[in-house]
């Protein structure tokens, strides 16, 4: 990722030959970064802009342009009063219930990759490596795939609709990635420390709690972010196994888009699914320097 | 602080041999050390006392106690690892700490006992630090705090000196030292460092290949190494060992080395090698002299009872300093003797050198053991 510009990245302090090369290709670089910039900018300009304006704007004039007469009346409507199904509620319940699903499907299925990994790097055990190979297969199964005997099962367990049972499918579809996420930074982990641990008197449990998790701080970053990022996304699940009380906000924002009555109020559009998305932002934007020092981590040895 | 025993050990990896038959009986407070080139299975054997790898066959007993199937946390063994393995999480003090907060050990009981092993290591005003926060040689000292601070019945040390600096290296190694002899304490030790072996151990066992070559202590091992294994790999520089034929002399025997136009003979008393070199008469054997039994000739020298004459030729003079390393040329083999720093001879020159038979051995040509 660092070096795709090798040659430019090397500064030549106090050397003439070359140095109008090096700063013309310094500026093509920033050229180039600035267009990707502004095409990934350029969405999100769209999104903003539009939810501060009075519909009229929007109809009458350009998306591009800013708000003629600022107003926060959208986000609030999109936020408290907007009609979603029936129901004038706006997206405030439907943004709780994903909290309420995302915080313990995220922590339980990082909790149980982490159990996972220590266990498939530290104990050797006969069919260890095909039970990691059937975990990692579980990576690649299509949504689609699960999705009948997964509702199947949820009528089984008593807990098809609801909160509980989106947690469930979200664990369940999540451990595979966490799995491996843990048992690669584990796999590379120093077998000393496990080893003097085990020596000095920590049990199974010992060795997890004390050594190992509090050693884990960028993979259980990276495992957070994606689990979280992954889950509050997720609108197939969503779809599929909630009702009305328990619809994860990405339905209901569906829904308030897809609304067939009335007039189509795109600025509140807008400013739900800025709504919508704002969590995830927030996730990245606090700890994405983690994520990538995260991801990095093991591929060179430090 | 306890014996050790381990009789009969084995290990294998499916049809890999790697410890054949390993006994070795250890007295309380001894300092044992494993010694071998990488891969001569010493680390396993330690791993196997510490209880980190089962052995596949044999027993141990520590104190009496059979420890064989005990998982690592109850046999009352204390290990310090190559790479420190200090948790990086926890401070100093935490660290030392930590086996016997594993044990339920009382809070007071603790501070107490984090105090008392700072003290005696120097590191009291470190124990707020993290790891990563340490120098090499102190990281060293508190993994050696975090060993001591349960009071094991055994002390494991697994190659605990590699990852220092010259030397800090040679400073630890007498830290360590004076540690044993303070504590008393049982120790084993795995080193591929022949002079911390000989320099630390009560005991030393040497290993190759999986098997043990010889268990004795550090005088035995160097003087009288079991084989030419043992011979070549303990002593620095190596001991020179250089095939040569026995015959039956007017007075006694004669070694000769090399054939033809540029043989040497070194005559032998009837009784060299114990005696059982008599046997020997008409056949080849290697004979093992160190650098430091031979001296150089200062004329009219009168050689002792058991100390004769040699002439050959000189080589190669590598001053080191204490003493100058010179390389012979004996019958065709090279052969390194130790001289005095300020030695008067240059590279072609013929020479004569005056050699302490009481330090000779000599091994069977087939089975390159030690002929006693």
């Amino acid at each position: 990722m660092a070096d795709v510009h090798p040659p430019i990245a090397l500064p030549v302090k106090g050397v003439d030959a070359g140095a109008a090369h090096v700063s013309l290709g310094r500026a093509a670089l920033y050229a180039a970064l600035a267009v990707a910039a502004i095409v990934f900018l350029l969405p999100v300009y769209v999104m903003v802009v539009n939810s501060l304006k009075p519909l009229d704007e929007i109809r009458n004039g350009n998306l591009m342009s800013l708000p003629h007469d600022w107003t926060i009346a959208p986000w609030l409507s999109a936020w408290s009063t907007a009609q979603i199904g029936v129901q004038p509620t706006g997206l405030r319940p439907f943004f709780i219930n994903s909290f309420l699903i995302v915080v313990p499907a995220v922590a339980i299925s990082t909790l149980v990759g982490a159990l996972n990994g220590y266990i498939l790097t530290q104990f050797k055990f006969r069919g260890s490596t095909v039970m990691f190979a059937a975990m990692l297969l579980t990576v690649f199964i299509p949504f689609q795939i699960v999705l009948i005997p997964m509702a199947k099962t949820l009528g089984l367990l008593g807990i098809a609709g609801t909160i509980k049972g989106l947690i469930f499918v979200n664990v369940v579809y999540g451990i595979g990635f966490t799995t491996l996420f843990f048992r690669n930074y584990y796999a590379a982990f120093p077998a000393e420390l496990v080893r003097s641990a085990r020596m000095d008197g920590a049990k199974f449990f010992g060795v997890l709690g004390r050594i190992l998790l509090p050693n884990s701080t960028p993979i259980i970053v990276v495992t957070v972010i994606w689990q979280f990022t992954n889950i509050w996304n997720d609108f197939l699940f969503g779809a599929s196994f909630s009702d009305f009380s328990s619809y994860p906000i990405t339905v209901a924002l569906n829904n308030l888009v897809n609304s067939s009555t009335g007039v189509k109020e795109y600025n509140v559009h807008f400013a739900g699914a800025f709504i919508a998305a704002l969590p995830t932002l927030v996730v990245y934007l606090v700890s994405g320097k983690y994520f990538v020092r995260g991801l990095m981590a093991g591929s060179v040895k430090g | 602080m306890a014996s050790l025993s381990l009789s009969n050990v084995q290990k294998s990896f499916g049809p890999v041999k790697i410890l054949h038959d390993i006994s070795i009986g250890l007295q309380d407070g001894e300092f044992l050390v494993l010694v071998g080139p990488s891969g001569c299975g010493k680390s396993t054997l330690m791993n196997i006392i510490a209880g980190l790898e089962e052995p596949s066959g044999g027993s141990l007993t520590l104190e009496g106690r059979d420890i064989t199937r005990l998982p690592p946390a109850d046999r009352n063994i204390s290990m310090v690892f190559q790479s420190y393995a200090l948790y990086p999480n926890m401070t100093v003090a935490k660290n030392i700490e930590f086996p016997l907060q594993m044990r339920k050990v009382d809070k007071a009981r603790r501070e107490e006992r984090v105090r008392s092993v700072s003290k005696m290591l120097q590191i009291e005003h470190l124990l707020e630090r993290k790891p990563r926060q340490l120098s090499g040689g102190q990281r060293q000292r508190v993994a050696i705090g975090r060993a001591l601070a349960r009071e094991p019945q055994l002390y494991l040390f697994d190659e605990p000196l590699s990852n220092l600096d010259a030397q800090l290296r040679v400073d630890m190694r007498t830290e360590i030292k004076k540690l044993h002899q303070r504590l008393g304490a049982t120790i084993v030790y795995v080193t591929h460092d022949q002079i911390e072996a000989m320099t630390l151990a009560t005991r030393i066992a040497v290993m190759k290949g999986g098997v043990l070559q010889q268990l004795g202590t550090p005088y035995e091992v160097y003087n009288r190494p079991a084989n030419t294994f043992v011979a070549g790999f303990m002593g620095s520089p190596r001991m020179n060992l250089v095939k040569a034929r026995v015959d039956r002399a007017a007075d006694g025997l004669s070694l000769t080395f090399g054939q033809g136009a540029g043989t040497v003979v070194l005559d032998l008393p009837d009784d060299a090698c114990g005696g059982a070199l008599r046997g020997h008469a008409g056949k080849d054997v290697i004979a093992g002299i160190r650098a430091e039994a031979v001296s150089l000739a200062t004329p009219g020298m009168v050689p002792g009872p058991a100390q004769r004459f040699l002439e050959a030729r000189v080589e190669v003079i590598e001053p080191t300093g204490a003493d100058t390393l010179v390389l012979l040329d004996l019958g065709g083999s090279e052969f390194t003797v130790r001289l005095e720093p300020d030695v008067a001879l240059a590279p072609g020159q013929r020479a004569r050198f005056l050699v302490d038979l009481g330090k000779l051995v000599c091994f069977d040509v087939g089975s390159e053991t030690l002929i006693a």
